[in-house]
């Protein structure tokens, strides 16, 4: 029934423009860049694909037999029925210009400004393209494949050893400056200056002065981060205010920017598994699950009943720490300071003993494998885990809810910051922001992958878009998510947990896939591309929380500064996934 | 009553008992016993080991035992800067400018692989490869993440060193010791660390 939606997509687009779209090599359909606005419009108007999930741009540097060298811009779309459709758009190599589709969805502004920050593509229309992980003035973009870091060990891994002849050698020794920098050539400090605070304050500081209308009063542009108790890591965020109220509101990013995607594609494989653990670090079992899902599209290989059973299982007990500490960061911005910290992470310290007991870590568990989980579960695990999911978490669930009938938390929430539904969709919102706005999508839903289809759970819904309703729906999803535990832990059957052996060097068929999974934040997925070797030709992540702060200055507007805390806690974010 | 220095001021007599001129080293165990009980820490994680951080603090490990619960958002009241995650080239003009900020005397854990040398993300571009090419470190702790226990056995460092520590050699309190502070770097085509700058004027020119 899906391929027979697909299909008929594919006709009515092939009907519609039959000059402007072709099908593509991999799966979806190549789009003439002069097209591209118009199928766009009619795709979101007329076919329902209203939900632009990911721009990624992809570098085929070298030209083959049946293309010449080139860019290729592709878009990942999705309807709130049926499946996902792929947009690509080939840009020439040397001066590669598309056209921006922001005006169609607006939740191309941000993946496309990081497109043209990392890749070099330039967007015709965008109305603010500029760089967004790097700063301004960065030379170079660095996910091109003919440019490389200093630290450059080989183009792929895994390379030679470290240390030949018995003796180590440090990446230092490598660079002709000794460390982690190089300037262009002619490049002197004589003269220069720095232009990247400026470039940041730039866009809002063209806006100060009076409206006109009424007595003019001076706005004043701030600056809230990087370091800054309530931004949850190393936000940095540029506000302009009228008074009190914004007036406008930028994130400012890149903060953590860790260069996830470039080091990803110079790993094998299975050497990712562990840096997906540091994208969203709070949930590390749910980012190992979105990526061993892309890769095992690609191979095509099978998983385990009882592996399918652990990791859902440990995805649902993922779910419930991040929301956990969601709920608990928001009450501490809010001016409880830490007791609602304290509640959190009470109870995530007894599942990150059921996480250290299973994995051997209590963070970074890189715990999946290709076809499977890394081990099985020891002795003794099921029943700690009963005691938790039938006995304490609920109990405690029950006991933090009532933060939310608290006075100052209403005060503080309700009619704050609200979301209404289409623009959450525009703004390509996912996750408890996207479900407090009344939308009642969930890709454990909409495409339900592992065993969630067998499962017997609701989605989480509220209907008001406010701060208040996207903890609402938090609490309701963890209640969901023990009852996810707990059918599942009645049904995991015995068996092997892992199908085949674990090869560190495995190569992947070529080809491209795109595998996503509802993570605690919202849609978690992986744009992997695959030319058939040991590492990605390019390892692209569509992280939910970058996704969701394009709508935090939609959501600020006209709200005192001393609100934007707790909508930015209410959005919640974690850096390590928005920068990556 | 040791005989006055005949450079300071005279003591006057209905002081003598109250005030004492001379070497201060006898005070040194008071001293830094008295420092170990209020550590006070500046706030602001940096990436995944932050959370290790908040949980050293938090219910099961409890950091007040160490008289160290009192996290200042601000760094001019904070005596301990824990670097806990990535130090990336973007965030580094900051966390310069905050250790700057920071009265003497001023301690930096360095927590987790990342701070150490850049650890997994060491390649990066936008990485720089250990805190230390830029700040002074005076405890590495590893691990990625490092556990609570770990950052707890850095403090224990942290209080051996103290105790090594002598009032009258300490530099905050000399005269003859000048901070001006470590260069803060730019953003430039890379980062501009001024250290490393100079050296590509030298070997140009």
């Amino acid at each position: 029934m899906e391929t027979q939606a697909m299909t008929d997509v594919l006709t009515s687009l092939k009907e519609r423009f039959p000059d402007a779209v072709e099908p593509s090599e991999y799966e979806g359909v190549v789009v003439a860049p002069a097209r591209l606005l118009e199928v766009a419009t009619f795709l979101r108007d007329e076919l329902g694909y209203r939900y632009l999930s990911l721009v990624s741009g992809v570098d085929y540097p070298q030209p083959t037999t049946r293309f010449p060298a080139r860019f290729e811009v592709v878009y990942h779309l999705f309807r709130e029925s049926g499946g996902p459709l792929t947009l690509h758009v080939h840009a020439d190599r040397d001066d590669p210009v598309v056209p921006s589709v922001v005006s169609v969805w607006p939740a191309a502004n941000l993946h496309e400004r990081e497109t043209w920050d990392l890749m070099g593509i330039r967007f015709a229309g965008h109305p603010n393209l500029r760089r967004i992980l790097l700063w301004e003035g960065f030379e170079g973009h660095p996910l091109r494949k003919d440019w490389h870091e200093v630290y450059y060990e080989a183009d792929k891994k895994p390379f030679d050893s470290r240390y030949p002849n018995g003796r180590p050698v440090m990446a230092e020794a490598r660079s002709p400056l000794g460390d982690n920098l190089r300037y262009p050539p002619g490049w002197s400090p004589q003269g220069w200056q720095s232009q990247a605070e400026e470039a940041v304050y730039a866009p809002l500081e063209a806006h100060l002065g009076g409206d006109g209308r009424r007595m003019p009063t001076d706005q004043v542009v701030v600056n809230l981060g990087p370091q800054h108790p309530s931004t949850h890591g190393v936000l940095r965020m540029i506000a302009r205010l009228d008074g009190e109220t914004i007036q406008q509101l930028e994130p400012v990013l890149g903060y953590l920017h860790r260069c996830h995607e470039k080091i990803g594609e110079r790993n094998t494989w299975l050497a990712n598994m562990p840096y997906t653990d540091r994208l969203d670090y709070v949930s590390s079992m749910s980012n190992n699950f979105g990526y061993a899902i892309a890769v095992e599209k690609l191979l095509g290989v099978e998983v385990p009943e009882r592996a399918e059973y652990i990791r859902v299982i440990m995805a649902e007990l993922t779910r419930i720490v991040r929301h956990l500490i969601s709920i608990g960061s928001y009450t501490s911005d809010i001016g409880v300071y830490l007791t609602g910290m304290l509640y959190a992470l009470e109870e995530r310290e007894l599942i990150l003993d059921l996480f250290e007991m299973a994995s051997g870590s209590r963070m970074m568990c890189n715990y999946f494998r290709f076809g499977g989980v890394a081990r099985d579960l020891p002795d003794g695990w099921v029943a700690l885990a009963k005691e938790l999911v039938y006995e304490r978490l609920p109990r405690r669930i029950d006991e933090m809810e009532r933060f939310t009938f608290n006075e100052v938390f209403r005060a503080r929430s309700v009619g704050v910051g609200v979301l209404p539904a289409d623009k959450a969709i525009a703004y390509g919102c996912t996750g408890p922001l996207l479900r407090a706005s009344g939308v009642p999508y969930d890709v454990r839903r909409a495409e339900p992958y592992s065993v969630y289809g067998e499962l017997d759970w609701d989605v989480a819904v509220a209907y008001h878009g406010d701060i208040h309703d996207r903890f609402v729906v938090r609490f309701e999803e963890m209640r969901q998510s023990l009852r996810i535990i707990r059918q599942a832990l009645e049904r995991m059957p015995e068996g092997p947990v892992l199908s085949g052996k674990v090869q560190p060097a495995l190569k992947v068929p070529a080809g491209e896939a795109y595998g996503r999974v509802e993570a605690p934040l919202g849609e978690l997925g992986f744009y992997l591309v695959s030319d058939g070797s040991a590492n990605p030709h390019r390892y692209r992540i569509r992280a939910p929380s970058f996704a969701n702060l394009g709508v935090l200055g939609e959501l600020c507007k006209g709200h005192l500064i001393a609100d934007v805390v707790a909508i930015l806690a209410s959005i919640d974010i974690t850096l390590g996934e928005v920068d990556r | 009553m040791t005989t006055q220095d005949a450079r300071l001021p005279e003591v006057p007599p209905e002081l003598r008992n109250n005030v004492r001129i001379g070497p201060l080293d006898w005070l040194s165990p008071l001293y830094n016993w008295s420092r170990k009980r209020s550590l006070w820490p500046l706030f602001g994680g940096l990436a995944c080991c932050a959370f290790e951080m908040i949980a050293a603090a938090a219910a099961r490990f409890d950091q007040a035992r160490f008289g160290m619960e009192i996290v200042r958002p601000s760094p001019r009241q904070a005596d301990l800067m824990i670097v806990s995650g990535t130090m990336t080239k973007r965030m580094a003009p900051q966390i310069v400018r905050l250790y700057n900020q920071m009265p003497e005397p001023k301690y930096v854990i360095a927590m987790g692989a990342c701070a150490i040398s850049g650890g997994p993300f060491k390649e990066g571009y936008n990485v720089v490869s250990g805190v230390d090419k830029l700040i002074p470190v005076d405890v590495y702790v590893p691990g990625c993440p490092p556990r609570p226990e770990a950052l707890y056995n850095a403090f224990l460092a942290l209080h051996a060193l103290w105790d090594r520590e002598r009032i009258s050699q300490l530099r905050w309190y000399r005269k003859d010791v000048v901070d001006e502070g470590v260069p803060v770097p730019e953003l430039g085509p890379d980062l501009v660390n001024w250290r490393v700058v100079e050296k590509l004027g030298a070997t140009e020119g």
